[in-house]
């Protein structure tokens, strides 16, 4: 009865879409990469990095616009330095993609450490506030618990919908989606590969290091070591769960929200004091592995992703 | 520029030259296109043709030379360029995106790409209208991943149309075709020529080549050795220029037989799928003797080549090498019984390639002395080794370091011979061997296996190409639906008559239950 009551109350759903925004953003970022065909590991990091510049930008006396956009922009270069090297240079992706986390994760700690070289405690920014839409806020339960977000949430289920039709209904997205399934038809075509998908990462690191600034500027309003906790990951999961589609990835965010929602309060009812909380903890993932399991089997990966391209090659 | 008395030129390519490494694959190649011609390229695998197509289209820039389309120089390594000029090229494997439908494949890179939408409905009108034209039928909303490989050359084609190519080229377009569909395909490029364009087709098939074109430019090794029309020329006179020398076929020795080998008895093994396992066989493999399989692809061959491999095990009836029961029949235990394949699809199963010709060499024989002991590799054993089969066998390469990949498929086919041919096995499984060869990679495969016999090898041959086993062997099996015919010597039944053991009739006192 107690967890019927927390699935109808609003403040839950609050919840879950507020912890789902980062991940959509991110793993829309890893979607349009591996729709041109490349994997990028460097996801944890760059929100690491995102999560840090953006709220840099804000504690320096920046815009929180302005921080989103320092955060996007921070992103696109360890895209940029990720692409040069998978892309034109046709390194090891997962290498590749596992020295960008460690080194972005690094370098962010190191700024951190040089900028406030004495705090101990992490300092608090002005970050967004919740935003009700008029009159949609007013319906009950949803108006409360997807209307009252802050900007930066409705960003993301607007961005979810905008690269759904650029991937499906521009000539760009087709020569996107080319790219990541058979590289030699967009080369045929006159178009350039290296292009598109250094585009494509660059485009898909800025929209992951959005999604770290998230945490900082519309979530905990600080910065704090380890705060995206293995969010990249999970993003890297929901792209293979959403079947390299947007909107299906969209829905495998809120619904892997909504289970780390209803952990985290059915741990406050008498049920969550007979069993270690661990297991609460554990829950989200058990599940997202179990809902993975079912999906996989059906999802369609691009057939060129993780295979280099070299034009000129035989 | 334009001579109104003849046709107008339209494709002018000028002393290209290409070298990979230390290979030349063009050499100082230079010929003309005239409007509303069909030029076939001929050539043996390797001989360029391929390499030659790329750096017109821009996928390759030449090390020399130049390419003139309308009287203008292209820009080298720009397929955009091309594009842009008008030349048009269908790849042999195909630039296709399979999770995509036929129009999106088509109008992929037509539109600037920072346009929103891309006009589905006009793109369809004019795709519709194109089918209608040149008579390339296809949906334009199908996946492609869910099309027939005739179906995918359309829609090939279809996207040079769509750009209102002016210069077709087709490499090798028929080599995937049914006869049915490369009829189609003659028809359509018929239209298309009618309606002004100009073809370059690709091809070592000689008779398409006389019943399509209008002028021959034959290579070999890289160069352009003749050119010709094609009124002035047969099929003979063809095959010389391709090959350089007369092309004869094999002159077969008796057959000298010696002990079985291989017995099967009652084998039976079972079906895969669609395909069928064994009925039931009976069969003897002989020292010195070739054995020909014939059969419509499909059924059975397949498990039989397996089963001889060591792949898979009889389920019933008993297999005997020299008299003895195997322990166990593994493809290592074949192996160990001087049982060499060659496989039937040479890139899937029979190379690896990535690896260099070394490696693929010896991939059946690294654990044996001289190439390892004690776990060790040799690999100066197997470089020596590799050698011998280059110069012996005659696979043209830069060496044996190169990658397999980067040997046309002729070539890697003889670099397979000869690695299985090396070790002197008493039995040859020879399984397609000449699938996509050209003519002088063919006869060079058919004499090997008959030298191979003539030293006392037994040679199991399967092909689904009837003139081929009737030309070698010395005893011919039918294989149709898992069953086996009797053996029949060398020319004691027409081709008549095989076609209809092939066709499944004959069977009946066997107790098949699929008697027709």
């Amino acid at each position: 009865m107690d967890i019927l009551d927390i699935l109808i109350s609003a403040s839950f759903w609050t919840a879950a879409i507020r912890i789902a925004s980062p991940l959509i953003f991110a793993a829309l970022g890893e979607l349009i990469c591996e729709r041109a065909g490349v994997l990028n590991l460097g996801i944890e990091g760059i929100m690491v990095v995102g999560a840090f510049a953006g709220w840099l930008t804000v504690y320096l006396g920046g815009g929180l616009w302005f921080g989103v956009a320092v955060a996007m922009l921070s992103g696109m270069a360890f895209g940029l330095l990720h692409a040069t090297l998978t892309v034109p240079f046709g390194l090891s992706q997962h290498v590749v993609g596992l020295g960008i986390t460690l080194l972005a994760t690094s370098l962010t700690y190191y700024c951190y450490r040089l900028a406030l070289p004495s705090v101990t405690s992490p300092p608090k920014i002005e970050a967004f506030q919740p935003y009700e839409v008029p009159f949609l806020s007013d319906i009950p339960l949803i108006g409360e618990a997807v209307f009252s977000q802050t900007p930066l949430t409705y960003l993301a289920f607007v961005l979810a919908v905008v690269v759904s039709i650029t991937l499906y209904r521009t000539p760009l997205g087709l020569a996107v989606r080319a790219a990541g399934e058979n590289p030699a038809a967009v080369a045929a075509q006159g178009l350039s590969v290296t292009g598109i998908r250094m585009g494509a990462v660059m485009v898909g690191s800025g929209l992951m290091a959005v999604g770290g600034a998230f945490l900082t500027m519309s979530a905990f309003n600080s910065f704090f070591f380890e705060m995206v906790n293995g969010r990249g990951w999970i993003c890297i999961a929901l792209v293979v769960f959403g079947s390299w589609k947007p909107g299906k990835t969209l829905l495998g965010a809120v619904l892997f929200a909504a289970f780390d929602a209803l952990q985290i309060r059915v741990q406050q009812t008498p049920l969550g004091a007979d069993i270690p909380y661990q297991i609460f903890l554990m829950a989200p993932y058990i599940l997202s592995i179990l809902a993975l399991v079912i999906m996989s089997r059906r999802a369609q990966v691009p057939a060129a992703l993780m295979v280099p391209f070299n034009k000129g090659e035989r | 520029m334009t001579n109104h008395k003849e046709a107008q030129v339209v494709l002018r390519l000028d002393n290209i030259t290409k070298r990979f490494g230390s290979l030349t694959a063009n050499d100082a190649i230079s010929f003309d296109l005239a409007q509303g011609e069909v030029i076939a390229l001929l050539g043996e695998n390797g001989a360029g043709k391929t390499t030659l197509m790329n750096i017109l289209f821009g996928h390759y820039t030449a090390d020399e030379g130049r390419v003139e389309v309308f009287g203008q120089a292209l820009p080298p390594g720009n397929p955009r360029a091309a594009l842009a000029a008008g030349v048009g090229m269908v790849h042999q494997h195909f630039t296709l995106a399979d999770n995509m439908t036929v129009l999106e494949n088509i109008v992929l890179g037509t539109a600037p790409l920072w346009k929103l939408g891309f006009g589905k409905a006009a793109a369809r009108r004019r795709i519709l209208a194109l089918v209608q034209d040149y008579g390339l039928q296809v949906d334009p909303d199908a996946q492609v991943g869910s099309l027939t490989v005739g179906e995918r050359q359309r829609v090939e084609i279809l996207k040079a149309l769509y750009r209102d190519a002016r210069i077709l080229i087709l490499d090798e377009p028929t080599a995937v075709l049914t006869p049915q569909e490369t009829d189609d395909l003659f028809a359509t490029m018929r239209k298309a020529v009618a309606l002004g364009l100009s073809v370059i087709f690709i091809s070592h098939k000689l008779h398409e080549v006389t019943a399509i074109s209008n002028r021959v430019v034959v290579l070999r090794h890289g160069k352009l050795v003749a050119e010709a029309r094609t009124a002035d020329t047969d099929k003979h006179i063809l095959a010389q220029m391709m090959v350089g020398e007369e092309v004869a076929p094999p002159s077969v020795r008796a057959a000298n037989p010696g002990d079985v080998l291989i017995a099967l008895d009652q084998v039976s093994t079972p079906d895969r799928g669609s395909a069928p396992g064994l009925k039931s066989v009976n069969l003897n493999l002989r020292a010195g003797q070739i054995i020909g399989l014939a059969g419509v692809s499909g059924n059975g061959q397949a498990a039989l080549a397996d089963l001889i491999g060591g792949l898979i095990a009889p389920a019933s009836g008993s297999l005997r090498i020299h008299d003895a029961a195997p322990k166990s029949w593994t493809p290592r235990a074949a192996l160990a019984a001087g049982i060499a394949r060659i496989p039937e699809d040479r890139h899937k199963t029979g190379t690896i390639a990535d690896f260099d010709l070394t490696e693929n060499a010896v991939l059946e024989l690294y654990t044996k002395p001289p190439f390892s002991t004690k776990g060790w590799m040799h690999w100066q054993a197997a470089r020596d080794f590799t050698q011998t089969v280059i110069e012996g066998y005659d696979v043209r390469c830069p060496g044996p370091d190169t990658r397999i990949r980067l040997l046309s498929g002729g070539n890697m086919q003889k670099l397979i011979l000869g690695r299985v041919l090396e070790t002197t096995p008493e039995v040859v499984l020879a399984n397609q061997p000449v699938r996509g060869l050209d003519i002088g990679a063919l006869t060079y495969v058919h004499e090997q296996l008959l030298a191979a016999r003539d030293r006392g090898a037994a040679v199991l041959l399967i092909s689904e190409d009837l003139d081929e086993v009737t030309a070698l062997s010395d005893v011919i099996h039918v294989i149709s639906e898992g069953r086996l015919s009797p053996g029949f010597e060398r020319g004691a039944l027409s081709t008549t008559e095989l076609g209809v053991w092939m066709a499944g009739h004959g069977f009946e006192e066997e107790g098949g239950s699929h008697a027709a």
